[in-house]
């Protein structure tokens, strides 16, 4: 089953609360999703440990419920971690 | 395969391999186009890998997701170390990241920039 937007950034928000995310529906099929995630919770972290931490916050449903979330995370006011 | 089998399957195949691209499909024909675009930025860069299809094989399938705390599949590894999927691969390599660790890890691509 799909899930709604507004569940994959509540429990994001859930798990890092300063989050600034921006979920788009890239497909219009409520199931490919495309989510921009900024939190200071980043800062000094590798690109694989950002999106392993959204990963957490999604508590399994990535590659279940959620078929398809492209993800870019980033610190506050800088550039694409590295 | 049990479970541990699995895992200790994994290390080899990245251990024993310089990189490793694990897939839905080959890199002939990768049957998901998050695949694909790793597959295609691969072979862009005249990398030799190996390339694993979890499609063929549900204990891989299920034991990879394992192996790197990771719920999805493409996963790259490059000398042993996984390096991301779809998402951070692309990413890396718009910015000339991957290039650069290809390069700092002594694998030869057609890319690699000599040094005036």
């Amino acid at each position: 089953m799909p899930m709604q937007p507004e569940e994959i950034e509540r429990l994001i928000k859930a798990s890092l609360p300063d989050a600034e995310v921006d979920i788009q529906d890239v497909a219009g099929d409520g199931d490919h999703y495309a989510a921009t995630v900024i939190s200071e919770a980043f800062r000094g972290k590798t690109r694989v440990q950002q999106h392993q931490m959204v990963y957490t916050a999604l508590q399994g449903n990535m590659g279940g419920a959620l078929h398809a979330l492209a993800l870019q995370t980033k610190v506050p006011d800088s550039k694409p971690a590295q | 395969m049990s479970e541990q089998d699995v895992q200790s399957w994994i290390k080899d195949q990245v251990t024993a391999n310089d990189v490793v691209l694990f897939m839905k499909g080959t890199k002939e024909f990768p049957q998901c186009g998050f695949s694909g675009r790793v597959a295609q930025i691969l072979a862009y860069l005249g990398v030799n890998y190996r390339d694993i299809n979890v499609l063929a094989d549900q204990s891989v399938r299920d034991g990879i997701k394992v192996y790197a705390n990771w719920p999805t599949i493409p996963q790259l590894y490059i000398k042993g170390e996984f390096v991301g999927g779809a998402d951070i691969v692309s990413e890396m390599f718009q910015s000339g990241d991957l290039q650069t660790m290809l390069t700092e890890k002594g694998v030869p691509t057609n890319k690699t920039h000599k040094v005036a």
